[in-house]
């Protein structure tokens, strides 16, 4: 912490000045433009900065954000909720979880609810915590309910790795790490899609490369930049995106060139690959199935995963979303939360109906959490 | 509400004050009872009087210790109404096993905080319960107070205030997870618990009159303003960038996903004054903390809502702390 000061990483990049003239660079290049563009962020990260900082409120009538399905708690379906709660409410089980997946109701309840009612239920910071526990609590059986998508996939097999080399032989995995491209590829090849151009995910990106979007460049002809989180990194990308819409160019950049290359962490991807492989097919909450676009444990790693061992007793059922509950359109960025009937009457951060009002990063969550009528009001 | 109690029931924030209203103030409902400050106003106003019941993990860190805690969060609730702290019980429940040095040690850190607060402990009680019944010690105290300025309440804000925070916030919080999660700085972080009452009693020494004060403790400056607007049925309008947050407590937050402005502080409280005293109050608080700065103004644009105003013109809502505070995925 001494050598890496934080600070420097983040107060440039949040500067109001700077903040201020990108707004004035997007408004002369906006009334350039000679229609309305939808811009979609496909990462929850970008909906929550866009709405933390007010960006929605700098930007010209003409230039739309849309938000998309990149919230890795949002897309979670609720029977795979329900299979962390079965498996928390086995004896001697801890399950593991990360940040606010603990919060996610499932058809009965959330991991919270399971953990009043006497299941062992924690979250940790970094997957590699789970060694620790185990090594505590010899006697259990820890289960690491994996989430996340790219930007987390190589926490999990850093763990796996350790597991296999340490000879830890109470930790379970239960893999639901899902991909960015084959749901941005699912939204396109939907003929009424209203998408001009995409913000690329950070985190994704860093782990992935910005190789992974050059399809929708080249064969949808969608401009994507790849930004990074803080609110100048999302304005000067917006910029860059209008630059490619005007010029009538379709390329793959990349604003968050501080983290980001077009082949990604190697590394991290050799371990993934060392472990994971797509499933034939994964259910996305609100968006349905889509091929290839989760990973599971390879066979041979059988012995460590949890949905295998426990295949007879984890439910099955498919459960859908409350039928008042948009969150299938607002992640596919054909509504906005205020389009919902239900939106801060009856689905609220506190009682959330569907998906989106769960997670920080779910676009609901954030218009409720940071007010997106404040101006409608004045 | 739920069937049971969950964790986000003690968050301080919105589920903690439905469960407070839904079950213990619709069977003890008062006059007294119902104003919700931080102390409750008794004797026609002459005195006042509050508990706090204290457990954190772990019982000592850097700055403060559980004992240490005890007695400024009871004194400092005193403080809030315009009080100096004087009476005080205090009431130790203990896990069989737990250490006497741990006990001699948080015992004398209150009798050192007793002393700053010029008040005393005049009854107690223990109770020993079996491993595993408690957390190794929890601890609660009540306290008496003599108001020494009278009719500061959390219900009387008007656009005739402006709102003042005595110093940066979430140093307790920070520390507390950064412990918990044994995230090693190598900064001076350390928790801000302090007994307020020297603060307050030289402002009212000095003639300052106080609209409201109240201490920033579990759900932050964050808590603390959405009950001020609610309360005085009020919009509190304030500049994000007049918040002091230390680099430090920047950078917990940045690295687990929290929010400075939702955690917790034991040494750190928002005052309401008339704009003629703000100058002179706020001259005084910076006497104890550079950092005190006067944050925002009171108006009616949106009734009983918290506008953040960032300083590249853009507005936001601070919604009230719902939840557990959990961190982000990615």
């Amino acid at each position: 912490m001494s050598k890496l000061c934080l600070k420097e990483l983040y107060t440039g990049f949040r500067n109001p000045e700077v903040i201020k003239s990108y707004a004035s660079l997007i408004e002369q290049e906006a009334k350039k433009l000679l229609q309305v563009v939808n811009i979609m962020e496909v990462c929850g990260g970008h909906t929550h900065t866009i709405m933390k900082y007010g960006l929605k409120q700098l930007l010209p009538q003409n230039v739309n954000f849309i938000h998309g399905p990149g919230c890795p708690v949002c897309v979670m379906p609720k029977e795979r909720i329900d299979h962390a709660i079965t498996l928390a409410k086995l004896p001697d089980v801890i399950l593991l979880t990360l940040g606010d997946m603990v919060k996610v109701p499932g058809s009965d309840g959330s991991l919270q609810d399971a953990r009043a009612n006497g299941a062992d239920v924690r979250f940790v910071y970094s997957p590699t915590d789970a060694i620790k526990i185990a090594k505590e609590n010899p006697d259990k059986k820890v289960i690491f309910f994996a989430i996340g998508f790219e930007t987390t996939t190589p926490m999990t097999s850093a763990l796996i790795n350790q597991v296999i080399n340490q000879c830890i032989d109470n930790i379970l995995f239960h893999i639901n790490h899902v991909t960015v491209p084959e749901p941005m590829r699912v939204l396109l090849d939907d003929e009424t899609n209203n998408i001009d151009a995409f913000i690329g995910p950070s985190h994704v990106s860093v782990i992935s490369g910005s190789k992974i979007y050059d399809k929708f460049a080249r064969d949808y002809k969608k401009p994507v930049v790849v930004s990074g989180f803080e609110p100048v990194d999302v304005m000067e990308s917006i910029y860059m995106l209008l630059k490619q819409i005007n010029e009538k160019r379709c390329s793959v950049e990349v604003q968050y060139a501080r983290s980001v290359n077009r082949e990604g962490n190697l590394v991290a991807q050799k371990l993934n690959n060392a472990y994971m492989e797509k499933r034939d097919s994964f259910r996305w909450r609100g968006i349905g199935e889509i091929a290839k676009s989760a990973l599971k444990l390879k066979d041979e790693f059988a012995y460590l995963d949890a949905e295998a061992i426990y295949a007879d007793i984890l439910p099955t059922k498919e459960i859908d979303d409350h039928k008042l509950c948009i969150c299938g359109d607002i992640l596919k960025g054909k509504a906005n939360p205020e389009g919902c009937k239900v939106f801060g009457t009856i689905c609220k951060p506190s009682n959330p109906l569907g998906s989106c009002m769960v997670s920080s990063e779910g676009a609901c969550a954030a218009y409720y959490k940071y007010g997106f009528n404040l101006n409608d009001k004045l | 509400m739920t069937d049971y109690i969950k964790l986000s029931h003690g968050n301080g924030g919105v589920e903690n004050n439905e469960l407070i209203k839904d079950v213990f103030y619709k069977a003890f409902k008062n006059e007294i009872l119902e104003k919700s400050e931080d102390a409750a106003l008794i004797e026609d106003g002459k005195y006042v009087f509050s508990t706090d019941s204290f457990t954190v993990t772990p019982l000592f860190f850097a700055g403060a210790d559980i004992g240490k805690l005890a007695v400024c969060g009871t004194c400092n609730d005193l403080a809030m109404m315009g009080a100096s702290p004087k009476y005080l019980t205090c009431s130790v429940i203990l896990e069989e096993g737990f250490g006497m040095d741990a006990l001699k040690k948080i015992v004398l850190s209150m009798k050192k905080e007793l002393e700053i607060n010029n008040a005393i402990i005049v009854s107690g009680d223990t109770k020993v319960v079996p491993r595993g019944s408690v957390d190794k010690i929890f601890i609660n105290t009540t306290g008496i107070g003599e108001v020494i300025q009278s009719g500061i309440s959390s219900n009387s804000i008007s656009s005739q205030d402006v709102i003042i925070l005595s110093r940066d916030i979430g140093c307790h919080g920070a520390t507390i997870f950064a412990s918990r999660e044994g995230i090693e700085l190598t900064s001076e972080l350390q928790s801000d618990c302090t007994s307020l009452y020297p603060i307050v009693k030289k402002l009212i020494d000095e003639e300052i009159q106080i609209t409201a004060m109240r201490d920033a403790t579990r759900g932050g400056v964050n808590a603390v303003l959405n009950e001020w607007a609610n309360q005085s049925n009020a919009c509190l309008e304030i500049e994000e960038e007049k918040i002091s947050i230390s680099d430090e407590v920047m950078g917990l937050c940045e690295l687990l996903g929290f929010e400075a402005i939702s955690l917790a502080n034991e040494g750190t409280f928002l005052l309401a004054v008339k704009k003629e005293y703000a100058n002179k109050a706020l001259e005084i608080l910076k006497t104890f903390n550079e950092n005190a700065s006067i944050i925002g103004k009171v108006t009616s644009r949106h009734l009983k809502k918290v506008i953040l105003n960032s300083s590249w013109g853009t507005q936001r809502f601070l919604d009230a702390p719902t939840g557990e505070l959990l961190p982000r995925i990615c």
